[in-house]
């Protein structure tokens, strides 16, 4: 499904129903008034309402600089803004930032402000605010500034409404670290000069947002208010936006369907529950808004361990899988089969690489040519698979990897984990197979490379490196892509990267993942960039 | 009198001298479990890095040796103080007793539910024993006793809330409605009615057999032959002569289910997404947030502990002849 949007409304499109097709395309180049009178009143955005948003987990505080989980950024992206924000095709849209411009060696980024932006406590927002974040509150709080910042050389500001990055190589990806989970501006007048986890402030967050914080009863709700004098004028249309706090993944399925609340995301609602509800004539599934995250799900594997050392062994998995099974039965349609490590909605894919079908018979090839014969019993090879402790689906999932493993002669042992054990089984190399999903943070530099280059095997550290995977040709290609200033070279240098990894598989990609997002049809623009719903609802409304 | 007071001081002696064990115990038993806070965050971050989890730890106060960390924790929990979440950056009795009210709402609720309709069927199904009033009592109480929880508590979210729209399916009161006084009582017991009735069925099945199976025990019993002879009225002498006797039992299960009455609750708090102290442990436990999840545990052996010292009391006033020693 798709959705464009035309002045601020959204239009359902089913990829096959050209008329739809042909409808929405009138509707983009006459505007949405003539056609349909009725619909173009309804389609006027309204002030007003109270919106209910599923949030699961609870979150453990709401201070976007300090906490980067996605229930998190659900909340706390109505409060704090960035300088950017970012359509579905990732290109960069104005928010804090009105324009911006990039010096054409790719070493400075200038950006110019917003002017008439005001903290939720009234203070001024000025670039210092910017510069402070950048060098001083995200460096000593965020997992992903020491990455992001590695080559930023300095953050200065010219004036109140002008700030410069200055890089000291070409770093394309950049561009894409201004997303409000990787770059939230933090009130320099709060924080600066005291201890940022421990500020007395930190429960009741301010930001520059259209929603400000009102009250979280803790287990129950969290409770946001609109901020009346907001920078983009007549915005927001929304009164109040309460999170609700359901810890039941069936219940929350039922509190969609009875109306108690509106919107669902990430995953919230089990893929075998989406169908059900995605028949109810008041609930419509959203699939974009995600590009950022882009999440890519696959098994991960550590190659300490004989014999998954051995890329064949490897390629033998793969082909033991059958990917569109898992994406038809088990996800149930939500997402796309990988061809390989970068997620085809993000930047830099490509697609001409070995592609792998199922074919059990040449799993069985392989591991006959790595001398694997079967025994009295057909097992050829035993391995050990730490289900990921994420819910229902993924035990299906590792249900569905042990039956196909075991047929081409692989015995897999499960064996059972919380997510704290996981986590630190992962983190200390004590697996042998696991599943886990990752994010991509948009570009290859950002979200890919870590999980595939010899420097970032770090033993107690979760996603990096954790297969043990070593190979100097692939660090050096990335190393050069992420500062290659040439789009056609970078193209090369990215497709290179992806065709050796396929090759070698470190790891087997499963399934570029689909979060559906379920919203209340009387909910309009709940989706409109590549954050989705974790975006500021500024432009959000109810039809009344 | 001076013998109750002798009991009792005795009593706390013993519970003092247990809850340190519970409290050593519970800190063993939560650290021998693989993972930690810091590691839980930066999972749940989607990235990480070395620094990063290090400055975690430190600030959780995990890079001291166990043994200092188990010293620190278990002379401040004699002096009052459960500790402070680093997790949720607050402190843990605060957390705990904000969360506490709601929990204790419902399990009070669903114990009173329990033990009145309990000890209501099971003496009614009693005084009609064979007959079709007590086999429809006894299939409920069978039924009750054999449903899981939260099977039950989703069928009947599905029946009232989705089907019949009478009840709302989650959730402590109706946010944002902004009801005051008898109308947001009134509203909070519309949200109370399911996950009690979830809650107090089982322990309702539990109450209704022993005491049906109790009554009869006593019912043929030669003091309650004299009593009918004597020429009291078959109420009376189920009140005074069958009931009094045969409770003592229901007591004993009472005195046990009151000890759960916080924490007993985790199941039904999650499906009704009801704000208390069960859901509060749980996702400690989870998150791997040790001082919280230690100061449930406290909380909770205090209870159970102070409720096993007023059961032993309550006999003495219902039964004479048990004496304190």
């Amino acid at each position: 499904m798709k959705t464009v949007s035309v002045d601020s409304v959204s239009y359902q499109l089913k990829g096959s129903n050209w008329w739809a097709r042909a409808t929405a395309a009138c509707l983009l180049a006459l505007g949405s008034g003539a056609l349909f009178s009725t619909s173009a009143v309804a389609d006027e955005p309204q002030h007003g309402g109270t919106l209910n948003v599923i949030l699961d987990p609870e979150p453990p505080m709401l201070i976007l600089g300090i906490n980067q989980q996605a229930p998190t950024q659900l909340v706390a992206g109505k409060m704090y803004e960035s300088l950017l924000r970012y359509d579905f095709e990732l290109e960069p849209m104005p928010s804090l930032a009105s324009e911006w411009e990039i010096s054409d060696d790719g070493l400075t980024y200038t950006f110019h402000l917003q002017e008439g932006v005001t903290w939720h406590d009234g203070e001024p927002f000025t670039s210092h605010d910017v510069v402070f974040t950048a060098t001083e509150f995200l460096p000593e709080t965020h997992p992903r500034a020491s990455s992001n910042f590695r080559r930023l050389e300095s953050v200065t500001a010219p004036d109140d409404h002008t700030v410069v990055f200055q890089l000291d190589e070409a770093y394309p990806a950049f561009i894409l670290a201004f997303e409000v989970a990787s770059f939230p501006i933090m009130p320099a007048h709060i924080y600066e000069g005291t201890d940022f986890t421990d500020n007395e402030m930190n429960d009741h967050p301010i930001g520059t947002g259209p929603f400000k914080f009102e009250r979280w009863s803790r287990g129950d709700y969290v409770q946001l208010t609109a901020y009346e004098d907001y920078w983009q004028d007549g915005k927001p249309y929304l009164d109040q936006i309460y999170f609700r706090l359901i810890p039941d993944a069936a219940s929350r399925a039922l509190a969609l369907e009875t109306q108690q609340v509106d919107i669902s995301s990430f995953n919230n609602i089990e893929p075998f529950d989406v169908p059900r509800l995605e028949q109810l004539p008041h609930l419509e599934v959203i699939t974009e808004g995600y590009e950022i995250a882009a999440p890519l799900s696959w098994i991960e594997i550590n190659h300490r361990v004989e014999p998954l050392d051995d890329p064949r062994f490897r390629q033998a998995m793969m082909y033991a899988l059958d990917r569109e099974f898992i994406r038809d039965n088990i996800f149930m349609g939500l997402g796309r089969v990988p061809t390989g490590p970068i997620n085809t909605v993000t930047i830099e894919y490509t697609d001409e690489v070995h592609i792998y079908e199922h074919d059990p018979d040449r799993a069985m090839e392989l591991m006959d040519e790595m001398g694997l014969e079967p025994d009295g019993n057909g097992v050829r090879a035993e391995v050990e698979l730490l289900p990921l402790p994420y819910g229902e689906t993924f035990i299906r999932l590792a249900e569905y990897t042990r039956e196909a493993l075991g047929q081409v002669g692989i015995r897999v042992r499960m064996r059972s984990t919380d997510s704290a054990g996981w986590a630190q089984r992962v983190a200390d190399w004590e697996y042998e197979l696991t599943n886990n999903f990752v994010y991509q943070y948009g570009h290859p530099a950002l979200g890919v490379s870590r999980t595939y280059i010899c420097d970032n095997i770090r033993q107690g550290v979760l996603f990096s490196n954790t297969m043990g995977y070593c190979n100097e040709e692939v660090d050096d290609l990335f190393a050069r892509a992420a500062v290659e200033n040439d789009p056609d070279e970078r193209a090369a240098l990215y497709a290179k990267v992806q065709q050796i990894l396929v090759e070698e598989l470190p790891v087997i990609w499963l399934l570029e993942m689909e979060f559906p997002t379920i919203v209340n049809t009387r909910v309009r623009n709940a989706t409109t960039t590549a954050i989705g719903v974790a975006d500021t609802f500024a432009d959000t409304w109810i039809e009344q | 009198m001076a013998k109750i007071g002798l009991f009792l001081a005795r009593r706390l002696v013993k519970a003092a001298i247990i809850l340190f064990f519970i409290v050593l115990i519970n800190f063993a038993l939560i650290r021998a479990a693989p993972g930690d806070p810091a590691s839980v965050m930066a999972g749940e971050a989607g990235a990480s890095d070395e620094r990063y989890v290090e400055l975690l730890r430190q600030r959780f106060g995990l890079d001291e040796p166990l043994h200092t960390q188990m010293f620190i924790y278990v002379t401040s929990v004699f002096q009052g103080d459960l500790g402070y979440s680093y997790r949720q950056g607050r402190n843990v009795s605060a957390l705990i007793l904000e969360r506490l009210p709601a929990t204790l709402l419902l399990t009070v609720t669903a114990f009173v539910f329990a033990l009145a309709m309990g000890v209501l069927l099971g003496t009614l199904a009693a005084m009609k024993v064979g007959r079709w009033a007590d086999t429809a009592i006894t299939t409920l109480a069978l039924i009750s006793y054999a449903t899981p929880l939260f099977w039950l508590g989703l069928m009947l979210i599905l029946l009232f809330s989705v089907q019949l729209g009478w009840l709302p399916s989650f959730g402590f009161e109706s946010v944002g409605a902004g009801f005051t006084g008898i109308d947001r009582m009134l509203d909070v017991a519309a949200h109370m009615v399911l996950p009690v009735l979830t809650l107090g069925l089982f322990y309702m099945a539990v109450y209704t057999r022993l005491t049906r199976s109790s009554i009869l025990e006593i019912h043929d019993m030669d003091f309650v032959k004299t009593a009918r002879s004597k020429g009291v009225t078959e109420g009376k002498v189920m009140v005074f002569h069958v009931l009094r006797n045969a409770i003592l039992p229901v007591i004993t299960f009472a005195g046990f289910q009151a000890g759960h009455l916080i924490g007993g609750s985790i199941l039904v708090e999650t499906v009704f997404a009801w704000p208390g102290i069960g859901r509060l442990a749980f996702n400690a436990l989870l998150q791997r947030d040790y001082q919280v999840l230690l100061g449930v545990f406290v909380v909770t052996s205090i209870l159970v502990l102070l409720f096993n010292i007023i059961t032993d009391l309550l006999y003495t006033i219902v039964d004479p002849r048990i004496e304190v020693e």
